[in-house]
């Protein structure tokens, strides 16, 4: 028998999209003086609106503004106070959750059942969570009265767009910064009707600062003289960059970069949660997740017959139109991102790996992929080492656990890793032994304002979410100085001593 | 017949064995009055390397022992500096012209900084890990665990103080590290290592060479197996070049606001340096004995 599911489409007139938006500086929507940049339907391929973009004069009058309103006004106003204007963003991003979830999918990509589901509400969730927080700063074990840095330049990816805006914006408010923030240049929309929800929330002008464009912008931002924190979220090189050019200012960073997460499978896991689990873990929001468990690895003594119950069952996914209700995997962000995952798919059959793919129909029109498997791979592989950033999930095996952490843990990335196993001491164990910020045992990708999350080596460091988090938006520094006005120097601080001499035997 | 004293070889410290570098080369390290001292070692790149595959093996070691083993390890390094202090007294007079006064309040402070680090051990989870409120059916917390093996640039001055100000919070984190002692003072840093090496510490955990920091510390913020750095001991211009050289593997990098007070109390800057905070998520939900949803 023939089942089909009739279309279940979402409004996309709930999302009353305009035909222009504008960078929010200041407390003003106003014309940027960058060039303006269109924004497409990744879901259809055709253009959703024009974004108006900022150049460097728009960037340094954005850092002037939040110089001052953290000057005049946040960092002096009572911790009470400031939680309460982002208690009121919690509340009016909940009211208007429909119609971001509509934006957001339709700007992005997504599935609605994601963006309604999660992105929206864990974005009110974390402005909620971290307002509170702002008034119980001397409780964080940072001393009694924790300073906040001044201004935060941050950066933050297409992947979750409004999502990655409140994991930005909370805690700096909370924590008494101001900021100026770049959203990604294929998502601009959504973090633009959040601007909407500050300026009725009657936010300080200048507290936030919303400045539009591509790479060159963000570069600019966290290059300026005025910024005393900057926070990143994107690849791993660009982070390095950032890295780079910030060497010598003494400037705080934060990066969350990327990640190659490993979703290790035992003999004695219940094999149906884990095939659950391993396809929530590549294939939600389409594998773009930082955290996405994209190298499964599998027992070998059940590793044919779970693949095959992994494949039947990604088989039954639905791929196609986002704004569909039933969709379970939709539009790739943009082609250039296609292009990328088809480009290391390509290397991966070229190094000899089985690639399968599910036989679901896709669009005509707009990004797609089918979601992917590759069987048969090594560890030196390219599809084993690199981040695909889509939903292509590389499949290894392993023997014993030993075998498992030595496998998870080669790789120079360490944002998260999953592990499915019945046996607790086992969980308990592999959850000490991998290498990662994140590490979830017979589950995957959750996310809560009250956990912190960030990376081990290459996938970068500081925490975002719960105390730790919190800590990336003060002055932790509680070293004591010696004055600098005794005449010392950081290599002679006791004065002047007769030189060593080199001699060569 | 006078005794005519025996004076001591200054090598490096890798590995728990104290090896002449590789390069066979010394340097002459001298008193406050520019006299000859004593011949150090003068690290090469590859004594580096030897150091940092040391850090990774003692890491091994260290990283899995209990947080009270490792407070009782600490512990220990103080006991045996307590026994030198004589030596260590003597040494920095010699080494820096300090008074006896302020050799022995150098010396002192050493220890108790030793004693305190000691005591963090098993308190650090407590202090910089939570457990997670999180609206859903998972028990889920958050601790602290070490960085891996982290570069340690050694602040002059004030030659015992400030080295065990530096690997103190380092180790007591659960680190490895490999030290480059601060150029002028190899002979107070080499005999430091021998009170590691009669400490209990895992071979590995302290490695610490001697030689020209500007030469050799270039090559430890290159390294791609070590996951951070500490450059209290570099000047202005080299951290800028060691921070854009550590960027490439995307290390850790704790450089101090000001010449550090060694003297004054310890915050936790340091200790919070050189850990990762990692989260770990698990199910509660299955029969609802958690009071939740049966899922």
């Amino acid at each position: 028998m023939e089942w089909e599911y009739s279309p279940a489409p979402e409004s996309s007139a709930i999302a009353d999209i305009k035909d222009r938006y504008l960078p929010f500086i200041d407390g003003m929507f106003k014309e940027g003086s960058g060039e303006d940049r269109d924004t497409v339907n990744p879901g259809t391929g055709e253009r959703l609106s024009t974004v108006s973009t900022v150049n460097e004069a728009d960037i340094d009058r954005a850092v002037k503004a939040a110089r001052r309103a953290y000057e005049d006004v946040w960092s002096p106003m009572p911790g009470a106070q400031r939680g309460k204007y982002l208690f009121r963003i919690a509340r009016s991003i909940a009211e208007r959750s429909r119609e971001l979830a509509v934006v957001e999918t339709l700007d992005n990509g997504k599935p609605i059942k994601e963006t309604r589901d999660f992105d929206v509400p864990a974005a009110a969730q974390h402005f909620f969570y971290h307002a509170g927080w702002a008034d119980k700063l001397q409780h964080l074990g940072l001393g009694p009265a924790p300073q906040p840095l001044g201004v935060a330049g941050q950066v933050i990816p297409w992947n979750f767009p409004l999502l990655m805006a409140a994991w930005k914006i909370a805690p700096a408010l909370a924590a008494g910064n101001t900021v100026v923030i770049k959203p990604a240049e294929t998502t601009p929309l959504s973090i633009l009707v959040l601007a909407e929800i500050i300026a009725d929330a009657e936010l300080p002008p200048g507290v936030v600062n919303i400045v539009t464009g591509a790479g060159d912008v963000g570069s600019t931002l966290v290059n300026h003289p005025g910024i005393d924190k900057v926070a990143f979220t994107g690849s791993t090189a660009v982070g390095r960059r950032i890295q780079r050019e910030l060497a010598g200012t003494g400037r705080k960073i934060t990066l969350e970069l990327g990640g190659k997460g490993a979703n290790i499978v035992f003999e004695d896991a219940a094999q149906d949660q884990a095939v659950e689990g391993i396809i929530n873990g590549i294939f939600f929001n389409q594998g773009q997740v930082c955290c996405a468990g994209s190298r499964l690895l599998v027992q070998e003594s059940i590793a044919d017959e779970f693949v095959e119950r992994l494949k039947q069952r990604v088989e039954t996914l639905r791929v196609g139109d986002p704004m569909d209700k039933n969709t379970d995997v939709g539009a790739i962000n943009s082609e250039a991102q296609l292009g990328r995952i088809t480009s290391l798919m390509n290397a991966g059959i070229a190094e000899g790996a089985e690639l399968w793919s599910s036989s679901c129909p896709l669009p005509k029109n707009g990004f797609y992929l089918s979601p992917s498997i590759f069987t048969n791979a090594t560890p030196s592989m390219r599809i084993a080492r690199e981040e695909i950033f889509g939903p292509v999930l590389t499949t290894m095996t392993f023997r014993t656990p030993d075998e498992a952490v030595t496998k998870a843990n080669n790789s120079p990335y360490g944002l998260s890793a999953g592990v499915w196993t019945e046996k607790g001491s086992r969980a308990m164990g592999m959850a000490a032994a991998l290498q990662s910020g994140v590490i979830w045992d017979n589950t995957f990708n959750r996310f809560d304002p009250a956990a912190s999350f960030g990376g081990y080596k290459e996938s970068g460091f500081g925490r975002e979410g719960g105390p730790s988090g919190l800590a990336a938006y003060l002055n932790t520094d509680d070293e004591a100085v010696l004055a600098p006005a005794r005449g010392a120097t950081p290599l002679n601080p006791r004065g002047a001593r007769s030189d060593t001499r080199e001699r060569a035997r | 017949m006078s005794h005519v004293a025996v004076s001591k070889t200054y090598k490096l410290f890798i590995g728990g064995a104290f090896p002449r570098s590789e390069s066979g080369r010394t340097y002459q390290a001298r008193d406050n009055k520019g006299d000859f001292l004593a011949n150090a070692a003068l690290a090469s790149r590859k004594d580096l390397r030897d150091a940092v595959v040391a850090a990774r093996k003692g890491y091994t070691a260290w990283s899995k022992a209990t947080a009270y083993n490792r407070g009782q390890v600490i512990y220990r390094i103080a006991e045996m500096l307590e026994g030198r202090r004589t030596e260590f007294v003597e040494l920095i007079m010699i080494s820096t012209g300090a008074s006896a006064k302020v050799a022995t309040a150098e010396v002192d402070a050493a220890i108790d900084r030793l004693v305190h680090c000691a005591g963090w051990t098993d308190k650090l989870a407590a202090v910089l890990g939570s457990a997670n409120p999180v609206s859903s059916p998972h028990f889920s917390y958050s601790a602290p665990e070490p960085t891996g093996v982290v570069g340690i640039l050694a602040p002059p001055g004030s030659p015992l103080l400030g080295l065990v100000s530096v690997l103190a919070p380092v180790i007591t984190g659960g680190n490895a590290c490999v030290v480059i002692a601060a150029e002028q003072d190899p002979c107070v840093a080499v005999t430091f290592a021998e009170v590691v090496a009669t400490s209990d510490v895992p071979a590995g955990v302290i490695n610490i060479l001697t030689g020209r920091t500007a030469e050799v510390a270039p090559h430890l913020a290159a390294h791609a197996d070590v996951n951070a750095l500490d450059l209290t001991g570099a000047d202005a211009e080299l951290r800028k070049s060691l921070e854009q050289a550590a960027a490439e593997t995307v290390k850790r990098v704790y450089v101090p606001k000001g010449v550090p007070d060694f003297a004054a109390a310890p915050g936790t800057a340091r200790l919070r340096a050189f850990v990762e905070i990692k989260t770990v998520w698990h199910p509660t939900g299955a029969l609802s004995l958690s009071g939740g949803t049966s899922y």
